[in-house]
């Protein structure tokens, strides 16, 4: 799972001069300097940067995967400009974005004030709702395919519920089991961050709640969702930048399909590049992403104010 | 306080108990059922024999190589994120040039980039230098996809060692480098062990990278041993489930002997 939050301000390294002073000359004894820092930072350039930089030019360029790329200007972004399926894909994506965080955001903070709290049974359950992050996605969606089979899984085996039992063939139905199975593998991963920030909510809020004669649904409306604002920012993120990246699971669930009905802008980058070597033109879609999702990760941080990591603690 | 019960949380746990456990429950009674009898009682059935040719099948179709494959990209993984996150965090964390903080900046900005947007240019990269259809060509990107987030997360741990401790090393004459093995790294060993297993996690579901990569089946890894399995065999359920279940057995036993760092691992700054 490719994990990513906006940047933090760093927390500022233990300053001397701000701190108590340090015996001139000791000190600067075990200090280490830039060299420490190299390895790695040779290795992420070479390897993401690098890497980066090469999309930005080999989206003007066109190349086939055999011999050197060639320059060709704006070409590739003119054909995107004006690629349906290009269009298309980018509107599912933001389809998929909307539903998976419509699906996932309530049923995993439901169950993570749930797991927050003191039931006997929380701990056993909590284990088993815990199990998904045990598959990777690739096993998860080849998982679901097989449950899902329209001959030997279990939409032929309860045809009272799923009519004809072809999931995979309507757009529909394609788009929701790709919606389910997202919400099934990563519910869990933010149920562990609502669990961790309810839990954190200081009881005395709740205590005063309760003095004041507030039941639990005014509660969890007035003092848990309020509280666990930063974690569902941070969740929210998560959730859009994993959807707009989303791959495995349209290739091996749908493979983009029925025709290009669930094929989103990443599954369409992959088409184009490694199915028909459009590598120019595989490399403007990428960049195209990198935009959309660090625009949205960027607003996002921005409109609620995260980035001033406003303290849930004011008024306590 | 809070005694009543809630009725609602417990419904809907409930609901979601039934969604997660039903799944799992027909991935593993599946696994031990023969092909003829699965199809015969359907996927929701209670197995009445117990057979292990699905997983003799699994094994069959070259899926012990599979995991050989798997075990040596993890432990590649794992080890240059070992290797190289360290010294890096140290020096985020005590130095006080500005480079350094520079460069704590740059991996900041380096967790905003995902996989898929480089994939085009690192199949180039990685076909330059002839490492193309290697486990190393896999190792080397996936491990620098890593770096952003263990240095967060193993940075986060450092700063919690306090300046006393440093100034009692400078006293007794101590060299960066042997504060750094005397005192640094035996208390960073939390930080150390969750970004060991969020890396190894990263090395063991790899998809996309082994997928744009690698092409013979002497470097197939599990998850793609996986996906080519379930294009072979598609219409065997039993055989894929059983395949499934067996790419999930280190993981689980990492969760059972090792949860806390498994967890950490998993939510990575997530669960910060």
């Amino acid at each position: 799972m490719t994990t990513l939050l906006p940047p933090r301000p760093p927390a500022a390294p233990d300053n001397p001069a701000k701190g108590r002073p340090v015996r001139a000359g000791r000190a600067r004894l075990n200090r280490p300097g830039l060299a420490w820092t190299l390895p790695a930072t040779i290795f992420f350039l070479l390897f993401a940067v690098v890497p980066l930089i090469a999309v930005v030019v080999l989206s003007f360029m066109t190349w086939t995967g055999l011999g050197d790329p060639k320059f060709v200007g704006l070409e590739n972004w003119q054909t995107l400009a004006g690629d349906s399926v290009m269009l298309k894909s980018l509107w599912l994506s933001v389809l998929f974005i909307v539903l998976g965080v419509a699906t996932q955001t309530p049923v995993s903070i439901l169950l993570g004030v749930w797991a927050s709290g003191p039931q006997r049974n929380r701990a056993v359950l909590s284990a088993i709702f815990f199990l998904p992050l045990l598959l990777s996605s690739a096993a998860i969606s080849v998982l679901w395919r097989a449950l899902l089979d329209p001959n030997f899984g279990v939409p032929a085996q309860l045809k009272w519920l799923f009519g004809d039992g072809n999931l995979f063939g309507h757009q529909s139905t394609a788009i929701g089991v790709i919606i389910f199975v997202g919400m099934w593998q990563f519910t869990p991963f933010h149920t562990l961050i609502y669990q961790g920030a309810a839990k954190s909510v200081p009881p005395v809020l709740y205590q005063a709640a309760e003095i004041d004669g507030a039941g639990r649904a005014r509660q969890f409306f007035s003092i848990t969702l309020p509280q666990l604002r930063n974690s569902i920012i941070t969740s929210v993120i998560l959730m859009v930048v994993g959807g707009l990246t989303t791959f495995e699971t349209v290739l091996i669930l749908t493979n983009g399909g029925p025709g290009t009905d669930t094929t989103i802008t990443a599954f369409y980058m992959y088409e184009e590049a490694f199915r028909r070597y459009n590598f120019g033109m595989g490399s403007a879609i990428a960049l195209v992403l990198v935009i959309v999702a660090t625009a949205i990760s960027l607003i996002m941080v921005k409109a609620s104010g995260y980035d001033k990591m406003r303290s849930t603690m004011e008024g306590l | 306080m809070r005694t009543r019960p809630n009725y609602i949380a417990g419904a809907a746990v409930t609901v979601w108990l039934l969604i997660v456990a039903l799944p799992l429950y027909v991935m593993v009674a599946a696994s031990v059922q023969s092909r003829t009898e699965f199809s015969a009682n359907g996927p929701l059935s209670v197995p009445t024999s117990l057979t292990f040719e699905n997983f003799l099948l699994v094994f069959d179709s070259g899926f012990g190589k599979y995991f050989l494959n798997t075990f040596l990209v993890t432990a590649g993984v794992v080890g240059i994120v070992l290797l190289v996150v360290p010294p890096l965090s140290y020096a985020i964390v005590r130095s006080q040039s500005r480079g350094t903080t520079l460069i704590f900046r740059f991996f900041l900005l380096g967790l905003a980039i995902p996989v898929q947007a480089v994939i085009v240019p690192m199949f180039y990269l990685i076909n330059s230098v002839g490492l193309y259809d290697t486990l190393l060509g896999i190792i080397l990107p996936t491990a620098a996809f890593a770096l952003p987030i263990c240095t967060l997360i193993l940075s986060g741990t450092m700063r919690d060692i306090t300046p006393e401790l440093y100034e009692a090393m400078s006293v007794d004459g101590a060299s960066t480098a042997r504060t750094f093995l005397r005192l640094v790294l035996p208390l960073s060993k939390g930080g150390l062990s969750t970004i060991a297993v969020f890396a190894a996690l990263q090395g063991w579901n790899g998809f996309l990278l082994p997928l744009i990569l690698t092409q013979s089946e002497s470097t197939k890894v599990i998850t793609l041993g996986l996906f080519n399995f379930q294009t072979q065999y598609g219409i065997n359920v039993p055989g894929i489930l059983a395949a499934v279940m067996l790419s999930m057995v280190p993981v689980l036993l990492v969760y059972l002997f090792a949860r806390r760092a498994l967890v950490q691992g998993l939510m990575g700054v997530g669960g910060k």
